[in-house]
């Protein structure tokens, strides 16, 4: 006998599991399927979870979410050879009750929410890979097919969560194959390393922590950044490229990752920890312009597989988990008001995100990514230039600063004309207004 | 016919590591799985299901968080799944947890009598191998260890016949139920679950048995109850001197294979003569 | 990393009714008329620990009376036993589990040794685990070293965990007698000694084979099978990941021929289908101590080095000079494998059969 469900969400990831969540919470019949051995067995991030989305689905979550550390301290640093400029900022205001960033480590967050899944009756079933989405003659989706023997299930709805390559719906044929220079390769380790050394080295107490963002030479021209983060006995140190650029450059990225460890202002930071976990993942980059089709008779997608990530902000599970929950409540209210789940009807569900913060983001940085992937001079020219104006300007070495003023200006006009450079600054301006 | 299959929850041994600064194993984040070899004894006993037709309970020791070791049993194809869980187990040695798993068997059988136990012939993290052994002799079931092949189960008669695994050869074996077996590893490859399966492992209510419950002895559980204890652990240490590089003529291969050759002689000028003496001898 | 401490294990006195409890025994491991060597190890290592506590070495030999059995019994005497209780009977021919319990529970409880040691055997696991829980005793696994704390006369048996990646010792509180299985070619072998002497007590169990429901319909040598024999191999030519392919195990087996070895490999090329796991080497696979063990493209993982330092001689072959297995091998040799293994095949068989013309 076939089972049928109200929702069947495909995959446990952040956006998978606010719908499976929301709608368990209010009583539907919800199916979970997840095709890692155990929630999270897939799941790679680099690691910072905003409480903000989290509490609107669980608003008593910092009673038993294993979280790392509360980030107290966010840095910027841009990177040169040997050196870095950069800006810190560090607030006791971070301190509070509910703190607003967490670092993470995703295999214990997903296990967390697998318990909290189950407690509010949802059905979550991993291991399983769920092959083709089920019609009826008039191409409805009525529900889902797996590679398991008996594996055809039903359900009212089906919400595709299934992560960046969006399997599914692209062998359904709801979406194309993502443009390499819309999809970033990131490579991350946890290093494991002494709580106390953490705490040395970056000036903070047990449950505090720092994060570092990283750009700069070490992606070696290529459209990218780096990350370090501070987690309770570990750090996670990643970096990430376009795949364009990891096809037309030679560096592979773990041969970058490893660079950027021995980097001199990076090193003793990391010196003495042992690497625990490697891990490569794909992050859709493209911004608002790679937004594929989000619904139609049947369907919902949601998350990285909907391409809802904020590069410029380095925002993914936020906007993974927003629209999650906007898809299960798009379900419910639809429900209530004794409707069908046509595509006309799930229009709500767009028009939920374009009311949001996640369309109105994306649609304010949608330029972003195209001026980044076609001047290279943000990540090559621009670190060195910069870095070696820090150096002079801090160098006391009795040359007036006048003088010091117009070398480095002279330096930067050298590597990218005048015109380059008012471009350059006309073209982000534009594309964060 | 009633079939209980032994199994354990372990930490992925191929993913552990060990703390750099405090030595000592670091668990966090390490999957934890159903032991390998305990996967070829249930496959075996759902053989046996799908060919003569049994019932399949599965049964752990562990700590509740086991559970999910236990659904993915049921999910595979077992019929029942029990937990024996309880504070008063932890710090058992191999002597205490076969007295404790006996228990919850001999319960189990008050029910539906069991025809036959399987386990792991050891398991990944223990590596002793001994409580299968200690389970069959509690129950005086008869003790097949190391088998390759079940050849042949007749229900009515129950008998069995089974080859084993020995030093130099394989034994071919017969005998009656009640009995205990371990499967030997690569013997057979576990199954992938059916989605009804799946489905029902999810909703299974699992049994969740205490050391009351099955009436186990408090000394003879836990650390009361285990004649042996853990007196040092230790990382083992490196050798005080490290290879002797070799160094060649040149940068050739050949070079570098005389080289090798001639230390090699000069370490062990016995074994020089030990293989001129095979070569002479045409060997 | 700790350097292990002299045992320091629990502080306890013995009651005195397990006091009574003195000797060490080894159970002779024995099928059809072979004595499994790692029991000969073992009495080596009983003598050592015997020599410590100031009392005799024992050996159990189980069998049905035949001219091969009195030769074992000599034998066990000659590698360093006292005393061996020769215990014959018809049901003992061949081993079997319920037999060969009952018999060594009611010696044990007549003679009452302090220690009771066994090969980590498919026999000896079989057995120990059986007779720990009749004589409700504690048992030690698969030791790889075993020693006397000398404040209680207690043993301290060692032995890997967690993969190897680990070291503990166990030891046996106040319950007798102390029992431990032990690794084959993890102890040394023992001189022979044709001179020692030592007295032999026979021991005929009523045994009744209509009492014994397992019956043995049949036994497959696997000297009439095609099995690698690497556990009795002089030498043994490993391979690891650092091969690259799987065609290149011919480079290896291409050595081993020359050199009349055996090829093991490391767990990773198991998985992967390189090789059958009779080969493997190493925690989960098979402990050797060949003369010589030639480890070509190995890292030298803990799970590896466990089943094969013992070897008299490691040479290493890798390209990484920085790679573990130059930590623990005696001699290193930095370069590609896939081009010294023809090499070294080329000079042996160059160096061999010139010998061979001369001689």
């Amino acid at each position: 006998m076939v089972e049928k469900f109200d929702a069947i969400v495909i995959g446990a990831g952040p956006s998978g599991n606010a719908a499976t969540y929301t709608l368990a919470k209010q009583g539907l019949k919800v199916l979970q399927l997840e095709r890692g051995e155990y929630p999270g067995a897939k799941n790679v991030q680099g690691g910072i979870m905003y409480a903000h989305e989290l509490e609107k689905i669980i608003p008593d979550f910092r009673d038993d979410c294993p979280t790392e550390r509360h980030i107290i301290e966010q840095r910027v640093w841009l990177l040169g050879d040997d050196n870095y400029v950069g800006t810190n900022y560090r607030s006791e205001a971070f301190n509070s009750d509910k703190p607003n960033r967490y670092t993470i480590i995703r295999a214990n967050i997903d296990k967390w929410w697998g318990e909290q899944i189950r407690k509010v009756g949802g059905l979550q079933i991993c291991e399983t890979t769920v092959t083709e989405l089920i019609r009826d003659a008039s191409g409805k989706v009525i529900g889902v097919r797996t590679d398991r023997e008996g594996g055809e299930i039903h359900a009212d709805v089906v919400i595709m969560a299934d992560g960046v390559n969006a399997l599914l719906a692209k062998r359904a044929g709801l979406q194309d194959e993502a443009a390499p220079e819309n999809v970033a390769l990131a490579v991350k380790e946890i290093l494991f390393i002494d709580p106390e050394l953490i705490q040395q080295r970056f000036g903070i107490k047990e449950d505090e922590g720092v994060v570092i963002e990283i750009m700069g030479k070490v992606t070696k021209g290529m459209v990218g950044t780096a990350f370090l983060y501070t987690n309770k006995e570990s750090l996670t140190i990643g970096i990430g490229c376009l795949i364009s650029d990891f096809k037309n450059g030679d560096c592979p990225p773990y041969r970058m990752l490893e660079e950027l460890k021995k980097h001199p202002v990076i090193r003793p930071l990391i010196e003495g920890a042992e690497m625990k976990e490697y891990a490569a993942h794909m992050i859709p980059e493209g911004g608002y312009k790679a937004i594929p089709q989000l619904y139609g008779d049947g369907w919902m997608v949601v998350g990285d597989a909907a391409h809802f990530n904020n590069a410029a902000h380095r925002e993914g599970s936020n906007l993974a988990m927003a629209s999650g929950r906007m898809a299960a409540e798009t379900v419910l209210e639809l429900k209530a008001a004794g409707k069908g789940f046509t595509a006309s009807n799930l229009a709500a569900y767009k028009k939920k995100l374009d009311d949001s913060f996640i369309m109105k983001d994306l649609k304010k940085y949608r330029e972003l990514p195209g001026i980044m992937h076609g001047n290279k001079q943000f990540f090559g020219a621009y670190p060195d230039e910069i870095t070696a104006a820090a150096h002079n300007w801090f160098t006391v070495d009795s040359v007036d600063k006048k003088t010091k003023e117009k070398a480095i200006m002279k330096a930067f006009v050298k590597r990218r004309s005048v015109m380059g450079l008012v471009g350059d600054a006309i073209k982000l301006v534009r594309a964060v207004r | 016919m009633h079939i209980v299959v032994c199994i354990k929850q372990v930490p992925d041994s191929a993913q552990i590591r060990i703390h750099p600064v405090t030595n000592t194993i670091m668990r966090q984040g390490v999957p934890a799985i159903i032991n390998p070899f305990d996967l070829f004894s249930l496959e075996e006993a759902l053989r046996l299901k799908d060919k003569v037709g049994a019932r399949v309970t599965v049964l752990t020791m562990g700590p509740p968080m086991a559970e999910t070791s236990l659904r993915k049993a049921l999910s595979l194809g077992a019929d029942d799944a029990v937990l024996l869980t309880d504070r008063k187990f932890a710090g058992s040695d191999t002597l205490a947890t076969s007295y404790a798993l006996t228990s919850a068997i001999q319960k189990l059988a008050e029910e539906d009598p069991v025809d036959i136990v399987f386990c792991g012939k050891q398991t990944v993290d223990g590596d002793t191998a001994q409580v299968g052994p200690g389970i069959a002799t509690r129950l005086g079931f008869e003790q097949l260890t190391y088998i390759t092949k079940i050849e042949d189960l007749d229900i009515a008669s129950k008998e069995i016949v089974v080859q084993r695994r020995s030093e130099g050869g394989v034994q071919v074996l017969k005998t009656k139920l009640p009995c205990m077996i371990t499967m030997l590893e690569g013997t057979n490859t576990i199954r992938f679950g059916k989605m009804d399966d799946l489905f029902r492992a999810a909703r299974y209510e699992l049994k969740t048995w205490s050391r009351d419950f099955t009436g186990a002895e408090e000394g003879r559980v836990g650390l009361k109850g285990s004649p042996t204890v853990v007196s040092k652990v230790f990382v083992p240490k490196p050798r005080a001197e490290k290879a002797k590089m070799i160094v060649a003529d040149a940068d050739t291969p050949d070079a570098m294979a005389a080289a090798a050759i001639d230390a090699i002689f000069a370490a062990q000028p016995k074994l020089a003569g030990d293989l001129l003496a095979r070569a002479a001898a045409g060997l | 990393m700790s350097e292990p401490s002299k045992p320091q294990g629990r502080k306890f006195q013995l009651p005195e009714h397990l006091k009574v409890y003195q000797n060490v025994w080894v159970i002779v491991e024995q099928e059809r008329g072979i004595v499994h060597s790692v029991s000969l190890e073992l009495l080596g290592e009983a003598r050592k620990l015997a020599d410590k506590l100031g009392v005799e070495v024992g050996a159990v030999v189980l069998g049905a009376e035949s001219p091969d059995l009195n030769r074992i019994c000599g034998d066990a005497i000659s590698y360093g036993a006292d005393i061996v209780y020769k215990v014959t009977d018809p049901a003992l021919t061949d081993y079997r589990t319920d037999p060969y319990c009952r018999v060594m529970t009611d010696v044990v409880n007549t003679h009452k040794p302090e220690i009771v040691l066994l090969g980590a055997t498919t026999l000896g696991r079989d057995l120990a685990g059986a007779i720990a829980t009749t004589l409700a005793t504690g048992l030690t696994a698969d030791c790889t070293e075993l020693d006397i704390y000398a404040d209680n006369r207690s043993l301290a048996a060692t032995r890997p965990t967690f993969g190897g990646t680990l070291l503990c010792t166990i030891q046996t509180l106040a319950y007798r007698p102390q029992m431990a299985t032990v690794r084959p070619r993890v102890m040394a072998m023992p001189e022979r000694d044709d001179a020692r002497t030592g007295r032999v007590i026979e021991i005929q169990p009523d045994l009744r084979e209509e009492d014994i429901v397992t019956k043995v319909l049949n036994f497959i040598a696997d000297r009439e099978q095609n099995e690698a024999q690497l556990a009795f191999a002089d030498i043994i030519v490993s391979a690891g990941k650092g091969l690259g392919k799987v065609e290149n195990m011919k480079l290896v087996f291409d050595l081993a021929k020359v050199l009349g070895a055996e090829v093991g490999v490391t767990r990773p090329l198991v998985q992967a289908g390189w090789a059958g796991n009779d080969r493997q080497v190493g925690q989960t696979g098979k402990t050797v101590r060949p003369k010589l063990y030639i480890a070509a493209g190995i890292s030298g993982a803990i799970q590896h080095r466990v089943g094969m330092e013992k070897s008299d001689l490691i040479l290493a072959i890798n390209t990484d000079p920085n790679a573990t297995i130059f930590d623990f091998a005696h001699l290193g040799l930095v370069g590609d494998a896939l081009k010294i293994l023809p090499a070294l095949t080329d000079a042996f068989g160059r160096r061999l059969s010139v010998n061979r013309m001369a001689g």
